[in-house]
């Protein structure tokens, strides 16, 4: 046995009408034939077909669910091993009895991300397109989807190998001039590698810009909204949830239960924290107490903080908003349906530069001209092209930081006029890290390269 | 009768570079030694390049002399020319590099291998190994005698299965018309070893008196006395020049019209040539949009007008070879005294091999240099003495010295012969140690005299030596991070002076010599010590304090490695009942029997995820439960 065999759910509980259980190992047909009823055997399934059946309790005999079977045999599989997928109905009760049934004929729960692990290990892809498809499994918006797309067909590897390539390139140069003192290549000069030094910096750099817009896609921006009750803030994420479809999520395990909402705001998921303490509790002034609010800030990406249009500023609003002015934050002025009351040039003052919206959700306006301001927020005006390539992994991001260090090292080095060679470990280091990132061992590439690059010898 | 059965610690089969380095450490570690040559006219034989050292190389001639081996002193005392190449890079660049006169540098190694008590020299050509159950007892030569011994130490270098190819012509021959060793080739085939065939190949020699050195560039020695090994205290400064000259599109086209000729492109040689060091017909081809290439006109000794063509190593037939000559600078007239030639020979693969040089297939057999696939001298006189060393410790029953990547190029070149093979022949160059900026040819002595002193290698005296200059670079180097210089006037001129910044508030003397205009000389003008240091001791102390970011840098890097080193693999570890790792890393694994993980995971073929899945095996303490 190679391996053994590993079962799980492969799509989210409870959100949709089928769910899907993927078994994958040696032993994926055998022990799905044990509880599969249908016209033959699985075992005498062609690879990349579909069966009809049931699946049955092992004990009773009893049906668990009706069924679509896929069988897919190695090699041509995900995870380059047999691979058995389970249709069932999408509720609670027939997935969970399913996959228990699966345990007991003898499949493993697998652990968290381990289909991409072996699909990794069996050399299927490599590893930062292992981690894109991570990242897809997890994307919640269809932009995200589209970056872990790009990912996954090798972009930002195409990317760091080009980077990479280029870093080679010197270091063949300075070790030539190390190596082969004689040799009539012209010397790389301090001014000659700071160019090329800098320039791969920069590349690190827009990389990374995209990295903070490629976390956003992938965790979502934690939003939260504020306001003194009554403003608005119930009927605010009424209003972003019914145009955005929201997918309601309950984290247990914490004090209270957390319930976040995903919205998706012109490709950008909002991840609306703490609506419960909304919806539930709108009318509970304590609740929503300037205390509590600012420990809800800090960890908010996003704050919509909500103004009441026809009442005038008091002392809570005015902390508020004198808080909210470190953060990213878009101030809403709601209820521009009934009279003025609100002096909205002393929020103008107070707030600075954050942009100032206003609404009547009652009577449905201002909701584009917020979702416009969100987008501006995020997507900083440039980045909107769906060719753009995003980092969206925490791993890739601190690698990126990791180069950009070295490479920054690199900088100061020359500038500081150190001898090149030594600025070599700087621009050696920023290979590497970039090489981590595909996972590429550090191979024999460099003396490859010098010695295609330069013609030595005795 | 042939003389036979006598009995010693260490046989060393060839007294070559590796040869020499080997017996000399076994014999004066106290083993009996015997030291086997084809010829006793050829001991410490240059049959190539009339030099030693350079980058990374020279480094290596320091290391092997801090472990107590010869080759440093044995140029030292016969070099026609010594210079310092890098001066303008780093400290960690600089490298020495001499010219040798080849003969007398054969006279005084021979002179030493004689004059060595505990070592026994004899001319013989050894055809057999004495194998029995997989351990080496003795050899067996072709007179009929045998040696017995504890253990052996093979140097062949370019004997094995030797053939010379010049043109359309080949014959069976070791380097410069030597004979070459046949039958020990068939020997080790039929105790199991893998061979791999490799190519080398040397340039014509021309006599100085029909050369114009005139129209060449002069390239002199250094003025300032330069030495390899840090006994030496006599320098010879009376020193020759090499001569640079050019080839030109003449040389070009005339090669390329007669490519047919070359057996490189007519399949007459099999055997894989080193990149480093291509044929000139092979610069013409890869490199064509080149104009010209370097030729380097070297002399080969004191006593004699021959010169060696560097850049001009060829196995095309002869007369294309005179031709050549004739259509370079300065070299029209030249008269060519020996024809360039490749040589083919057989080499094991050194993934056959412990890090300790001795074989996996025999026990007690020990190979070094050449015969492991790589070249230059520097090479293997550096497997010669870990070879040499690491015998005579199997006799006395100690454990291998094995030296690791960051403690010397040493190591790095072992730790890559034995770890990832080698498909071609192997050189030693800076850009292989990842830990280059530690490995400086400076601090030779700082990294190995301590180990050469334990090995038995090190006199007394000489430890004593160091360990004063030790301690003397300690004490000023705390003293200049204690020292602060105020910034009066007589300080502030002196920046002024050097062109650096004036100060502002007193600083430590260890900070100022970080700017790169200051040096440990203008340190001890502002603040001299209560003595004055040695040069050696100042040139460390600068050295480590304005380059102390760095070596910082790589200290961290090096502490990573280690803790991948010391993860060792236990025997038990069986990879074909690992689950999950590749099959070519199960493959790779299997042949090289890596140590310690650290070895493995630079296994090429074995990925990180191979690493990680044989971590969690150790970890688990066994493979049956190993899952991915």
């Amino acid at each position: 046995m190679e391996t053994d065999t590993i079962a799980a759910i492969s799509t989210p509980v409870g959100e949709a009408g089928i769910a899907v259980i993927r078994v994958s190992g040696p032993e994926s047909i055998p022990i799905v034939d044990t509880l599969y009823k249908g016209k033959a055997s699985l075992k005498e399934a062609d690879t990349h077909t579909v069966h009809y059946g049931h699946i049955l309790e092992p004990k009773s005999g009893d049906t668990i669910d009706e069924v679509l079977v896929t069988v897919m045999k190695k090699p041509r599989t995900f995870t380059r091993e047999d691979v058995v997928e389970i249709s069932c109905h999408g509720g609670m009760v027939p997935v969970q009895g399913v996959l228990e049934a699966l345990l007991s004929a003898g499949a493993r729960l697998a652990e968290p991300g381990e289909f991409t692990k072996r699909a990794f290990l069996n050399g299927r892809i490599d590893l930062s397109q292992a981690e894109a498809v991570i990242d897809l499994i997890r994307s919640k918006t269809d932009r995200a989807a589209r970056v872990a797309m790009h990912q996954a067909e090798g972009r930002l590897s195409r990317l760091v190998r080009r980077l990479r390539q280029e870093i080679l390139e010197m270091l063949a140069h300075l070790a030539v001039n190390v190596d082969y003192p004689e040799y009539d290549a012209e010397e790389m000069t301090a001014q000659l590698l700071l160019d090329r030094v800098r320039s791969i910096g920069k590349e690190i750099d827009g990389l990374l810009v995209t990295a903070r817009q490629g976390k956003i896609f992938r965790e979502g921006i934690a939003t939260v909204i504020i306001g003194r009750p009554n403003v608005g803030k119930s009927s605010l994420l009424n209003a972003l949830a019914q145009e955005n479809k929201a997918i309601v999520t309950e984290i247990p395990g914490t004090t209270r239960d957390v319930i976040e909402e995903y919205v998706n705001v012109r490709g950008i998921p909002l991840r609306l924290v703490d609506t419960a303490g909304i919806r539930e509790t709108e009318d509970v002034v304590e609740r929503i107490g300037v205390e509590r609010s600012h420990q809800a800030l800090n960890e908010a990406d996003l704050v919509l903080l909500l103004l009441n249009y026809a009442e005038p500023l008091d002392e809570d609003d005015r902390q508020l908003l004198r808080l909210i002015r470190e953060h990213s934050a878009i101030v809403v002025v709601n209820k521009t349906d009934l009279e003025p009351e609100l002096d909205v040039g002393e929020v103008k003052e107070l707030i600075g530069d954050l942009p100032l919206i206003t609404t009547s959700l009652k009577e449905e306006r201002g909701l584009d001209q917020l979702e416009e301001a969100i987008s501006d927020l995020f997507m900083e005006g440039k980045a909107r092209s769906a060719d753009a390539t995003y980092v969206s992994n925490a791993r890739h991001i601190h690698l990126l930081q990791q180069a950009r260090q070295n490479v920054d090292d690199a900088i100061r080095g020359i500038e500081s006029e150190m001898p090149l060679d030594m600025v070599e470990i700087d621009l050696k280091n920023a290979w590497e890290s970039l090489g981590e990132i595909i996972g590429d061992a550090v191979a024999e590439d460099l003396i490859d390269q010098i010695f295609s690059q330069f013609c030595l010898g005795k | 009768m042939p003389r036979s059965g006598d009995n010693f610690d260490v046989i060393v089969i060839g007294a070559g570079h590796a040869g020499c380095e080997a017996a000399l450490a076994s014999a004066r570690m106290g083993c009996s030694t015997l030291l086997l040559t084809l010829s006793l006219d050829t001991i410490a034989y240059m049959p190539c390049n009339p030099s030693v050292g350079g980058p990374a190389k020279g480094h290596v001639v320091r290391e092997v002399d801090a472990l107590g081996g010869e080759m440093a002193k044995n140029i030292d005392k016969t070099h026609i020319q010594m210079r310092m190449l890098n001066t303008g890079k780093g400290p960690a660049v600089y490298a020495l590099r001499a010219q040798a006169d080849k003969v007398l540098y054969q006279q005084e190694m021979k002179k030493t291998l004689e004059s060595e008590p505990h070592l026994v020299l004899h001319q013989n050509m050894v055809e057999q190994l004495i194998v029995r159950d997989g351990v080496c007892s003795g050899v067996k030569t072709r007179t009929g005698a045998e040696y017995f011994s504890k253990t052996v130490v093979l140097t062949t270098g370019t004997y094995l299965r030797g053939k010379v190819i010049i043109g359309d012509l080949t014959y069976e021959s070791g380097p410069n018309n030597q004979q070459p060793a046949i039958n020990l080739a068939h020997n080790l085939h039929e105790l199991g070893f893998d061979t791999v065939r490799f190519k080398t190949g040397t340039p014509p020699r021309v006599n100085k008196n029909t050369i114009e050195t005139d129209r060449m560039e002069i390239q002199p020695g250094d003025d300032e006395p330069r030495a390899f090994s840090y006994e030496t205290t006599n320098y010879r400064m009376d020193q020759l020049p090499c001569w640079l000259t050019y080839t030109n599109e003449k040389t070009h086209d005339f090669i390329r019209d007669n490519l047919h000729r070359a057996p490189m492109y007519s399949g007459k040689i099999e055997g894989q040539g080193p990149r480093y060091c291509p044929s000139i017909e092979d610069k013409i081809v890869r490199f064509a949009d080149k104009n010209r290439h370097q030729i380097f006109l070297e002399p080969e000794g004191r006593e004699t007008m021959e010169m060696y063509v560097q850049g001009l190593s060829t196995s095309l037939p002869e007369d294309i070879q005179q031709s050549i000559l004739r259509t370079i600078d300065g070299l029209e007239k030249a008269e060519m005294m020996r024809t360039g030639y490749a040589i083919e020979y057989d080499a094991i693969v050194p993934t056959q091999l412990w890090p300790s040089l001795e074989t996996k297939r025999v026990e007690n057999l020990f190979t070094a240099g050449q015969i492991n696939g790589t070249s230059g001298y520097e090479e293997a006189t550096a497997q010669g003495i870990m070879a040499g060393i690491n015998a005579a410790r199997k006799v006395q029953d100690k454990d291998p010295v094995v030296l690791d990547r960051s403690q010397a190029y040493i190591g790095v070149l072992i730790d890559d012969l034995v770890t990832k093979g080698t498909n071609e022949p192997y050189r030693l160059l800076t850009s292989r140690a990842e830990y280059r900026l530690l490995l400086r040819h400076d601090n030779a002595d700082l990294r190995l005299t301590e180990l050469g002193y334990e090995i038995g290698l090190i006199s007394e005296e000489r430890y004593a030596r160091f360990t004063a200059k030790r301690e003397a670079i300690d004490e000023e180097i705390e003293r200049l991070r204690q020292t602060k210089v105020k910034p009066t006037p007589e300080v502030q001129s002196l920046l002024r002076e050097l062109g650096s910044s004036e100060l502002d508030n007193a600083v430590e003397l260890s900070k100022l010599i970080r700017r790169p205009e200051i040096k440990y000389e203008h340190i001890v003008r502002m603040a001299p010590p209560e003595r004055p240091v040695a040069p050696d001791v100042a040139e460390q102390v600068e050295i480590q304090l304005k380059y102390e970011g760095y070596i910082k840098k790589s200290l961290q890097q090096v502490e990573k490695m280690k803790k991948m080193e010391n993860k060792r693999i236990p025997e038990w570890v069986d990879y074909d009942q690992v689950t999950g790792i590749s099959s070519e890393a199960r493959e790779k694994l299997n042949r090289v029997r890596p140590l310690s993980l650290g070895q493995a995971s630079r296994i090429s073929g074995v990925n990180p995820s191979d690493i990680s899945i044989l971590l969690v095996t150790i970890e688990q303490g066994g493979t049956s439960r190993a899952s991915v």
